[in-house]
């Protein structure tokens, strides 16, 4: 594999600014000076979102391996390398992560009025944690990154969240960190197994026996599946979405999700083919359900938080699905669907947090007719959930098709079932839309609601025209994916077991 | 290589020079004794400041002797000085250093230091320094006993110090007559060892057991109770009864002296006796030190999450993290009897001492937490007292989750590259089991870690008062924290010297 060695480190500097401002942010602001401390947070995010644009313009569609790599010596002791790069694969996550930081900045500038210091540092930290899963090569920088995640999004679900928070923080880090403690076995399997190496490209090509591939996927499941969240673990998603603040919710939906989808890329798939193949159908048949059950679930939800929070494991049940059924449309869609439902499902969020912070509701059966009073508003919550329930023309749409398409490749029945989410999705996103924004106006609290000031507005439109813009022409983004999922879906049809004789 | 045992008494021929840092502590200690008799009530932190120079002393003295990374024996044998001792030593005066620091205020307002009573509480935590640096470079059970009861004297007598205080007392009592236990464990071990071997010196014993000239028997039945004495000092599972009550009821200073630096010096005992002596019989040790192991960690992180008292969570906690060093004393050879298989045992038994050095900065901050928070006449001693500090002082309630998040081995914290190294040498058994069991049970311990973390952050503060500390306690308090992030995020150094010193000592 050949690999393009950067000029300037711009992953370095796209993990480390938000990480280096969130401890300014920390450290300098007051609550008496809550705008400084606004503004600086939002220099910082800003700044922080500047290094990852290189990333994209200068990214080759058609070299193989890694780009924009940087690699030293970090632990000599262990040969563990502080080794940065990004393929197609992990490309969109990085700038991404550091955009949906700065709408989450702007969405809690009115809202948070207390620890505000607490909040701003805790997502600038945090987004330059996400980043450095994104980028990282080597095994443990990764795990190392992956796991100092759970300890800023505790701190903001625990702090800032609802009143039930205690109980969903704890979930939130008790059932990650359970996932990814076993994982991290299957990272020192590995190193002692490759003779002390924690190249992730290296274990790639580290051929394993079946028992070791089914163990080590297994290991791995446990963290990405949690992490995603697949169906039977799901079970702390919907708590900690309905208690974290708006910007946790985004953030958790948006990004946080997508680290375990992009595990399953970076080291289940290529690490462990074979058994990959063989635990396919258990995948498979596990997507399926989020797919449906869930997204049924998610249609008898009176609380409009709980409601896009199933929404959103139904759609990541979509991902894996794509994921698993082996075939490069199928693969690119489930990475489509990831950077889409990034747009969508946070701005489903924001339009939650809007109404919140009038309302202090979440329930759906307290609004009726907010488009009498909000017509802005109203209009972009319709465009997102038709986003969300994947209507043409939007971001939302294409990924689902092209997963669909190889769905329907892979095994016509399959498909089949994967294409009920359209119906599901429809169902649910639009059943809450005419609960909420439809209709007459539904009590005195209705009647009084303002419509969107300059800064909700501004952050709604950006994603929604990323959002239609996405729908319009995925170009750029399926261009560039189309190298390195080729190159991954060669990868693991080539058995690793030794030839049978 | 063995230096020739001199066999004249003349101290002429015996070298002195490994000793110079015991040998400064002792006359320091004592001029400090003297020099403090003369001092008025008022004038005690000249004790204190000369206290802290001598142990700086006495890091000088020692950090040449690492840097130039010779072994040494002297005294017939009996002390060695090697790179393994000299980073302990260098990590035991830092700890110290660290609890007198955290320890002043708090100590003074018990009336620890006035009345009829002077500084001899500096001069005892000298003098468990002394004993636990015998301990350290100890290369005869004589020595290794001798630094043992040194220590642990100075021990009992500070934990006493309150005469006054019930529960102080009860901790003596406690401390005292189990703490005798140990040491006649220990004691009736080592003469059995002796009576196997017919010696008291390391060196002879290893190749004695080596070559098999010894009655195993004997040997097995002598290191059963050497091992249960060991673990009666470090408070591993089933000899842990102890360990809560003793650090509740010790006052908070004196736990810290007796909860962090003396795990460096039973560390050093055990590679001492069990790898250097008696790594022929790893067999068998290593069996013992598998169930204290597990148990440690079972008993440990189940009985933490019950605990209301932070320094009875912290007690559970240690003895969980105990199970975690006891877990990476046991992963350096492999193959049963076979010690020939020793590949792997410098790294396993360095990690074992990164973990007890990352244990001891971590156990440093979260005691001295619970010190800043106390004041005259109230005790921080709940869980709940730490409500809200995230509101009354937002940097020491980051230090204190940095802490926290530390002993549940989350990084970028010190306590994950720990955690990491020992399950790293586990696994290179192929003990998958065994590592299973301890991430499982780092994950129960998570919760009562996280339970502190809530506390701080996501309770509303009761007390408002505010947090009253002096300077030095801040800025040390502070530089703890930060170690506590920077050895994790850059552990290379630290982890390269403890694998160096490690594979030279035992090479030795």
């Amino acid at each position: 594999m050949q690999s393009t060695i950067s000029s300037y480190p711009y992953l370095s500097l796209s993990v480390w600014l938000p990480i280096i401002f969130g401890v300014i942010v920390l450290a300098v602001g007051r609550d008496s000076k809550a705008g400084f401390t606004r503004v600086l947070s939002l220099i910082g995010a800003v700044v922080s979102f500047l290094p990852t644009i290189p990333l994209f313009t200068q990214f080759s569609n058609t070299a193989h391996g890694p780009q924009f790599v940087e690699k030293a010596a970090w632990i000599e002791r262990f040969n563990i390398q502080y080794y940065l790069g990004i393929d197609g694969l992990s490309l969109w996550f990085v700038p991404l992560t550091a955009f949906i930081t700065i709408i989450v900045v702007i969405s809690a500038w009115q809202v948070i009025e207390e620890r505000v210091a607490q909040y701003m540092g805790s997502f600038l930290m945090l987004s330059g944690l996400m980043i450095g899963v994104f980028v990282a090569l080597d095994g443990l920088l990764f795990y190392f990154f992956f796991e100092a995640t759970l300890i800023p999004m505790f701190i903001i679900i625990g702090v800032f969240g609802g009143p039930n928070r205690v109980y969903a923080a704890f979930k939130f880090f008790l059932y990650t960190f359970m996932g990814s403690l076993l994982t991290l076995i299957a990272i020192i399997y590995l190193y002692n197994k490759s003779g002390g190496s924690f190249d992730i490209l290296a274990w790639h090509q580290l051929p394993l026996t079946m028992t070791e591939q089914v163990l080590v996927f297994i290991a791995f499941l446990m963290a990405f599946a949690v992490k995603v969240p697949m169906f039977p673990v799901h079970t702390w998603l919907p708590d900690a979405h309905v208690e974290a603040p708006t910007g946790g919710s985004v953030v958790l939906a948006a990004i946080m999700l997508k680290l375990g989808g992009y595990g399953f890329l970076r080291f289940s798939l290529p690490i462990a083919p074979d058994a990959s193949h063989y635990l396919a159908p258990l995948i498979i048949v596990l997507s399926l359900i989020a797919v449906i059950y869930i997204g049924l679930v998610a249609m008898v939800q009176k609380d409009m938080k709980k409601l896009v929070a199933y929404s959103s494991i139904a759609h990541m049940g979509f991902v894996t699905l794509g994921f698993f059924i082996f075939n490069e449309i199928g693969v690119q869609g489930g990475i489509v669907q990831m950077i889409s439902h990034g747009f969508v499902s946070g701005a489903m969020f924001l339009c939650i947090g809007v109404l919140y912070d009038r309302m202090h509701s979440r329930e759906i059966a307290d609004y009726g007719g907010v488009v009498n009073r909000m017509p802005k508003f109203a209009a972009f919550s319709v465009l997102f959930a038709m986003a969300n329930c994947g209507l043409p023309a939007t971001s939302g749409f294409v990924g689902e098709f092209m997963v669909i398409l190889g769905a329907v490749q892979f095994n016509f029945w399959t498909g089949l079932l994967a294409a009920t989410a359209l119906i599901l999705g429809a169902a649910y996103s639009l059943w809450m839309v005419k609960r909420v924004v439809f209709g007459k106006i539904g009590n005195k609290h209705v009647a009084e609601l303002t419509d969107l000031n300059g800064r909700e507005f501004f952050m709604l439109g950006v994603l929604a025209i990323l959002t239609i813009y996405m729908g319009l022409y995925p170009a750029p983004f399926t261009d560039s994916l189309q190298v390195s999922v080729a190159d991954l879906l060669q990868h693991v049809s080539v058995s690793k077991l030794p030839a049978m004789h | 290589m063995n230096p020739m045992i001199n066999t004249t008494l003349s101290a002429a021929s015996i070298n002195m020079a490994p000793l110079s840092a015991e040998i400064f502590l002792v006359v320091a200690s004592c001029a400090i004794l003297l020099i403090d008799m003369f001092l008025k009530e008022g004038k005690r932190d000249i004790t204190y400041v000369l206290s802290l120079l001598t142990l700086a002393g006495c890091a000088v003295i020692t950090w040449g002797d690492f840097n130039a990374g010779t072994t040494t024996y002297t005294f017939f044998n009996m002390f060695v000085s090697d790179p393994m001792a000299n980073l302990l030593k260098l990590f035991t005066y830092l700890a110290v250093a660290i609890t007198l620091v955290y320890s002043r205020q708090y100590s003074g307002d018990r009336g620890m230091m006035s009345g009829n009573m002077g500084g001899e509480i500096y001069v005892l935590a000298l003098f468990t320094t002394l004993g636990q640096m015998i301990m350290i470079s100890g290369n005869n059970m004589l020595p290794i006993y001798l630094g043992l009861e040194l220590m642990s004297l100075s021990l009992y007598a500070l934990v006493a110090m309150r005469r006054d205080h019930a529960t102080s007392t009860e901790a003596a009592m406690k401390y005292f007559i189990l703490g005798s236990l140990a040491s006649g464990f220990m004691l009736y071990g080592i003469s059995m060892i002796y009576g196997a071997t017919g010696s008291l010196d390391i060196t002879t014993i290893a190749k004695l057991t080596a070559a098999g000239a010894a009655n195993h028997t004997i040997l097995v039945f002598g290191l059963v109770f050497v091992v249960a004495g060991m673990a009666f000092k470090l408070g591993a599972v089933p000899f842990h009864m102890w360990v809560p009550d003793v650090y509740q009821g010790s006052p908070t200073g004196v736990t810290l002296l007796l909860g962090a630096a003396p795990k460096l010096a039973s560390f050093a005992m055990m590679i001492r006796i069990l790898v250097e002596g008696l790594l022929p019989m790893a067999f068998d040790w290593q069996q013992m030190l598998l169930a204290l192991a597990v148990l440690s960690l079972a008993v440990g992180n189940l009985t933490a999450i019950a605990q209301t008292n932070i320094k009875r969570m912290l007690a559970y906690s240690t003895i969980a993290q105990l199970g975690f060093v006891l877990l990476g004393m046991m992963a350096g050879v492999t193959g049963g009897k076979d010690a020939g298989s020793a590949a792997n045992a410098a790294p396993a038994y360095s990690a074992a001492m990164y973990y007890t050095i990352t244990y001891v900065l971590t156990t440093l901050g979260s005691f001295g937490l619970v010190m800043m928070l106390a004041r005259s006449g109230f005790e921080a001693e709940e869980i709940a007292d730490f409500k809200g500090l995230a509101k009354r002082s937002p940097w020491y309630a980051v230090v204190m989750t940095v802490l926290m998040f530390s002993l549940a081995g989350v990084p970028p914290m010190m306590g994950f590259m720990a955690k990491w190294a020992v399950l790293q040498a586990v696994v290179a058994t192929g003990q998958y089991w065994l590592a299973i069991v301890a991430v499982l049970f780092s994950l129960i311990g998570a919760y009562y870690y996280l339970r502190v973390v809530k506390t701080i952050w996501f309770d509303d503060a009761v007390d408002v008062s505010p947090i009253s500390t002096p300077m030095d306690m801040r800025v040390v308090l502070s530089l703890n924290g930060i170690l506590v992030v920077l050895l994790g995020v850059m552990p290379g150094g630290l982890l390269a010297a403890c694998l160096s010193a490690m594979t030279q000592t035992l090479g030795s």
